[in-house]
């Protein structure tokens, strides 16, 4: 077998495709057929593999990512779903939390549910917190509820009982009566999908995953044919909202992890750059066309959360969408990218995003009909962008429409010319970005100045340099092929899954049989999912408990060791825990009881980490390929500085700031305060003036 | 650097921006690291930025109205207490004084004068509801402040960065939960202490040593564009008055709101004088949902500060049920001051009608209950669990209210499965309640029907502190009223506001509050009422006699 390697991240608008064999790496972009993606992803493997000469035979394996999961519930075109609950609480699912996400607004959207009023049905059975059965499932009322779903015609049903997660026994009775009596209803049981206290997350959860079940379904089954068709003999795999790779069959199983696999590329990308160039803390910081993603990545590792939202009726407010308990890269987003709109409001406030000028109009700039300045009409204001040759030449912009609008929405309510205009954009968007990255190190506990930025994205090199002197980052690197980073990302991730199990302990009475027997059973059913798809490579696992002080409500992840627990484990657990708390918040709390809510388990294979390369030794003063004027919004003034073509940049080349890099897809804004030189790998790294290196 | 000309605009408005990121920054680490269930679960909680002056720069968005205006003002009462020139670096103080901070004991305020070296440069403030902080803490029983638990004047908890160990520990000898009101003073603590290194950054990086002329422009700015929104409104005088169950008699709450030209003025008078009760209301509290309801109703995105809140004003008599003096019982505050929104809405409905909402449930349905862990009970080893649900929210001028929704008090409700974790009662039913939504062309939101009981064979206490039992939420424009609430326990009726034992095997029913409809039910779109009809959330019967709905 060949060790040549394919990935396609399907997107919204672009599918991108990677073909990778060690060291070359082919890479392409097709329009995405949201009727059929996999045609899309099929043309798009067609070319490329017409480009680097080979056949689909040829191939090892196949890394597909897809936004088909989580484009089916925001359209709302996933499967007619029932949801079958514990009798009384039929409305769990849309009462939600009963709050407002946005104090200031009587006329508040919410998402509406998955599964309609018509369709929450009920049955009498009831578990308490404890796992105890208080009333046994009403197995023949179960006889009612199957012929509704027949007559009701429902593809696929969720069934989500009270305390499922302490006890999944009537769940799983009711789940396998029903399968008996309505064959082919594809069925998702909440202590399978996610066993984890709180009612609202885990309903909705399972509920998601039943809606999108059929659907993924027949696409991975469409897209396995085709393959096979084609003579794909190698190994497809799924890429997951956590960054790892899982089997069809997993993914068949619990498609609502699939949610938001396409930033998980990006961060998994970040984290590959960060192995290679030895880069131990990270701030990954990912700009394009509307949203700004920001990561953390630790030890060459992403972080990893709990509780996702899709579907958000208001673009970037918490609480405002559809929330999904499974694992996802940690990451905040905001509305900030290139094509991010500005105006002025009736405070005479700038502000920037979320409403975006997408790709139709577009900014301003594109002159297809936009009027309202964009991020990208600022930089072209300002001259960081130059007006030929961007995204590829595919695209000529016009510095005087970008002005015009600048002009129009900024300048003139303001009382400001155009450049300073641009500038004031420039600025607040930065600061948008920088407000973001600021309140996630904080929250994950950590400080921004001691970590280094890998930028990526098509509008991240343009704003960066900016955004890190804002939050104290001394060094940030733009690697190379940042435009495909997800797809490039998906050839890096492990093969991995984690399943999380809520379970409850007090640690001051620690029972470590209990904690082991969960650990193992959680261990077990992560191996038997995770071995189809790891092919006998050797799968490394991980533990984790996670913790409160008694009273509190926010959990802290802390690692376990990967063997029977003993009572002597009980006070290693609870230093590891205050030490961690007390990074993250300053001081622990004396006195005060620890309780264990919820226990882990993962499995990776082990990852291919690249080899850090050697560093550059010998420095040399890199030539300009000529030179450019950009205003200087803290002078007011325009200023000469230095142009050069990425292109013709080798290792070792060094430059001072300000400065401009140009390459094909992106321009990246070396600012004052920064010195630039290349990498044996070819990346932009730039590294404050003054700070030690 | 300088104020003046075309940069310094931009960097103001980019510390602006700042700072409002800096208080949610510290609004979240608060809710993060709190034990109180209210805080972390539904974000009972308050956070801000003020300048030295003590006057308010930026407050989380994250919090409830009822610290919009009192903790505005709460810094002031610090300074006052002890002058700026008493302030040293390290110093932090702590109050829950109800008249100097946000109404009742249970929330506790903590105030750090920041510093840049030895230079004061401004204020982080915050506060939080603990749990229990002593006292008869029944939530209906109390006649005056004193019974109502630990009283905190404003005294220095931190000196020079030394914790006043002689006061934790007299905090911690007058809660029953000692360790978890311990917890949450560190909390507050923790938040304020990274406002003030956020404050002092910013600071640096725009090389700042004070920060008047900020304050002066987001002050200014704020205040022009709070009274711009006014001057588009009608000017004029409009009176409303609204009843509430109370508790042996029903209070009647009267205002006259003015729009002039300077601002909008609420007058209380008229209303029911104090009572020997516990829900009467110190008048910061009083500022702050008038604050409130004048913001979501006409200022809305205008951030909270200073000159926001300057334009918006209220009065009332002394000794009125709405300007409670001490030592009147004001625990319940919240049973009054949540109702002031659909007060003022009364007055603004007749000059705006056409963005003012029908009345709704307005209070939270907090469900109260304690009792013992085990069967048979163990001295001492006693649940108290609150968790939060909701009625139905008023329709508006043109769409339905929202059903089940925390208005306008926006806490988050509570999990089922969280509460029966922490205690034995089990939750049997927790659903929508046909029929509660106010009918009207535009429907009011849906209550919800709860029920409960014990699951061990013992009795439990549930705390009846609930409104709306005798007097519904009103519609509006020929809007029906929505659904009454009530209190049930198998055949007997618990309307009245007390402690009630729960019997073994008895289950307690709650129905909160539908919200009130607005415009006559037989105009209402026909597809929306065989809508509401298929998802049985109203009854045939109501489709036919209320929505004249022929199918």
């Amino acid at each position: 077998m060949s060790s040549l390697r394919l990935s396609s991240d399907v997107g919204g608008t672009f599918t991108d495709i990677v073909l990778q064999e060690g060291d070359s790496r082919w890479t392409a972009k097709v329009l995405t057929t949201p009727a059929a993606p996999e045609k899309g992803v099929m043309q798009g493997v067609a070319e490329i593999l017409a480009l680097a000469g080979r056949s689909l035979r040829d191939v090892a394996s196949f890394v597909h990512g897809t936004t088909l999961a989580t484009n089916a519930i925001i359209e709302r075109r996933g499967a007619r779903t029932a949801l079958l609950t514990t009798k009384g609480f039929r409305d769990v699912l849309e009462i939600g939390t009963e709050s407002r996400y946005d104090q200031y607004e009587l006329a508040l959207d919410r998402p509406a549910p998955l599964v309609a009023r018509p369709l929450r049905l009920t049955v009498a059975e009831r578990i308490d917190a404890r796992g105890k059965v208080l009333l046994p499932l009403d197995e023949p009322a179960l006889h009612a509820i199957a012929e509704r779903a027949r007559a009701e015609r429902v593809e696929s049903l969720a069934i989500a009982f009270l305390h499922a997660y302490a006890n999944p026994k009537h769940e799983q009775r009711a789940g396998e009566i029903l399968r008996a009596m309505v064959p082919g209803l594809a069925i998702s049981l909440s202590s399978d999908v996610c066993p984890e206290i709180r009612e609202y997350e885990r309903i909705s959860t399972t509920v998601a995953n039943a809606y999108v079940q059929p659907l993924i379904d027949g696409y991975l089954g469409r897209l396995q044919q085709e393959l096979r068709e084609r003579g794909f003999v190698g190994t497809l795999a799924l890429i997951t909202s956590g960054g790892g790779l899982t089997s069809i069959e997993t993914a068949r199983a619990f498609p609502v992890r699939l949610v938001e696999s396409g930033p998980a590329g990006g961060a998994v990308f970040a984290a590959e750059v960060a192995a290679r160039l030895d880069e131990r803390r990270v701030i990954a910081f990912d700009m394009g066309g509307t949203t700004a993603k920001v990561s953390l990545i630790r030890d060459f590792r992403t972080e990893s959360a709990r509780l996702f939202e899709v579907d958000r009726a208001a673009r970037f407010l918490k609480g405002s969408g559809l929330p999904l308990r499974i694992p996802v890269i940690e990451l905040v987003e905001i509305g900030a990218g290139g094509g991010s709109l500005a105006g002025v409001d009736h405070l005479g406030r700038i502000g920037v995003g979320p409403e975006s000028a997408s790709s139709v109009p577009g900014p301003a700039s594109y002159g297809l009909g936009g009027a309202r300045p964009a991020v990208t009409d600022a930089d072209v204001a300002l001259g960081l962008i130059r007006p030929d040759g961007f995204a590829g030449g595919a695209i000529t912009l016009d510095p005087e429409k970008a002005r015009a609008a600048l002009r129009e929405a900024i300048g003139a309510p303001l009382g400001l010319d155009d450049e300073t205009a641009a500038h004031a954009v420039y600025e607040v968007v930065c600061e948008n970005m920088a407000s973001a990255a600021r309140a996630h190190t904080v929250e994950r506990g950590v400080d921004a100045s001691d970590h280094t930025m890998i930028a990526f994205g098509g509008a991240a090199p343009l704003h960066v340099a900016r955004v890190a002197e804002k939050i104290g980052v001394p060094r940030v690197i733009i690697p190379s092929n940042a435009g495909v980073g997800s797809a490039v990302g998906f050839l890096a991730a492990p093969v991995a899954l984690e399943i999380v199990r809520s379970a409850y302990q007090r640690l001051d009475r620690f029972d470590p049989v209990a904690a082991t027997a969960v650990l193992d059973e959680v261990g077990r059913e992560i191996r038997a999912w995770v071995e189809p798809a790891s092919q006998g490579a050797p799968t490394q696992e991980t533990r984790i408990a996670f913790m409160r002080y008694v009273g509190q409500g926010h959990e802290i992840a802390v690692s376990l060791p990967l063997r029977a627990l003993t009572d002597a484990d009980g006070d290693a657990i609870r230093a590891e825990y205050e030490a961690t708390y007390e990074a993250h918040f300053g001081r622990r709390i004396p006195n005060a009881a620890i309780e264990i809510l919820a226990w882990s388990v993962s499995a990776a294979t082990a990852q291919d980490r690249p080899k850090a390369i050697a560093p550059v030794t010998t420095r040399i003063p890199a030539r300009p390929g000529g030179s450019t004027r950009i205003f200087d919004g803290r002078a007011g003034a325009w200023r000469d500085v230095h142009l050069y073509d990425r292109a013709a940049l080798s290792p070792g080349s060094t430059l001072s700031g300000p400065a401009l890099i140009a390459e094909a897809e992106t321009t990246t804004f070396v600012t004052a305060a920064f010195d630039a030189w290349i990498d044996a790998a070819g990346s932009i790294v730039l590294d404050r003036k003054g700070a030690a290196a | 650097m300088t104020f003046h000309g075309k940069i310094g605009l931009i960097d103001r408005q980019i510390m602006w921006n700042r700072l409002l990121a800096v208080v949610e920054e510290q609004a979240q680490v608060l809710q993060r690291t709190a034990f109180s269930t209210i805080v972390r679960e539904s974000g009972d909680l308050a956070a801000g930025v003020f300048d030295a002056q003590g006057r308010m720069l930026a407050q989380a968005v994250t919090g409830t109205p009822g610290h919009i205006n009192s903790m505005a003002l709460a810094v002031g009462h610090v300074i006052a207490h002890h002058p700026l020139h008493t302030m040293k670096p390290g110093d932090v103080f702590i109050h829950n004084d109800p008249w100097m901070g946000t109404g009742h004991t249970n929330d506790i305020s903590v105030t750090t004068p920041c510093f840049a070296g030895d230079r004061l440069i401004g204020f982080a403030a915050c506060n939080s509801h603990v749990l229990d902080i002593g006292g008869m803490a029944d939530w209906t029983s109390s006649t005056d402040v004193f019974m109502e638990g630990l009283y905190l004047p404003i005294v220095r908890l931190v000196r020079e960065g030394v914790v006043d160990e002689t006061l934790m520990a007299v905090i911690r000898a007058n809660t029953r939960q000692p360790v978890e009101t311990i917890g949450d003073v560190y909390s507050l603590l923790n938040c304020n202490e990274i406002a003030c290194r956020r404050l002092r950054e910013m600071m640096e990086e725009f090389s700042l040593t004070e920060l008047d002329e900020l304050a002066e422009h987001i002050i200014e700015t704020s205040r022009q564009g709070v009274l711009k929104k006014i001057a588009a409104l009608p000017k004029g005088t409009w009176r409303s008055e609204i009843a509430l169950d109370g508790m042996d008699e029903p209070i009647v709450l009267k205002a006259a709101l003015t729009i002039a030209d300077d601002g909008i003025h609420v007058d209380y008078s008229g209303s029911a004088p104090m009572t020997k009760r516990n829900f009467n209301v110190p008048f910061c509290y009083t500022l702050a949902y008038t604050s409130y309801a004048l913001g979501v109703a006409v200022i809305k995105d205008i951030p909270n500060n200073a000159g926001s809140l300057a334009p918006r004003t209220a009065f009332a008599p002394e000794g009125s049920i709405l300007n409670a003096l001490k030592p009147a019982a004001v625990i319940s505050r919240a049973q009054m001051g949540l109702m002031l929104p659909d007060l003022i809405f009364g007055c603004l409905r007749q000059a705006i009608p056409d963005r003012i909402p029908a009345e709704g449930a307005g209070v939270l349905w907090n469900i109260n209950a304690r009792g013992p862990r085990t069967s048979p009970p163990v001295f001492g080893d006693e649940f108290r669990v609150g968790v939060v649900t909701t009625g139905g929210m008023g329709a508006l001028p043109f769409r339905d209210g929202l059903s089940a929704t925390g208005f306008p008090s926006g806490v988050r409700g509570g999990s089922v499965e969280i509460f029966e974790s922490m205690s034995t009662v089990t939750v049997w039913r927790k659903e929508y309640r046909q029929d509660s939504g106010g009918p009207g062309q535009h429907r009011g939101g849906l209550g919800q029907i709860i029920e409960i009981e014990n699951g061990i064979p013992e009795t439990f206490i549930f705390g009846n502190n609930l409104e709306r039992l005798r007097f519904p939420p009103r519609g509006a424009a020929g809007g029906h009223d929505g659904a009454l609430g009530s209190v049930r326990a198998a055949t007997r009726d618990l309307t009245v506001k007390q402690l009630h034992d729960i019997a073994p095997g008895e289950r307690l029913v709650l129905q909160s509050p539908g919200g009130g409809g607005m415009g006559d039910p037989r105009e209402r779109d026909r597809a929306a009422v065989r809508r509401d009809l298929e998802n049985e959330l109203i009854s045939a019967q109501a489709a036919r006699d209320i929505y004249g709905y022929e199918p």
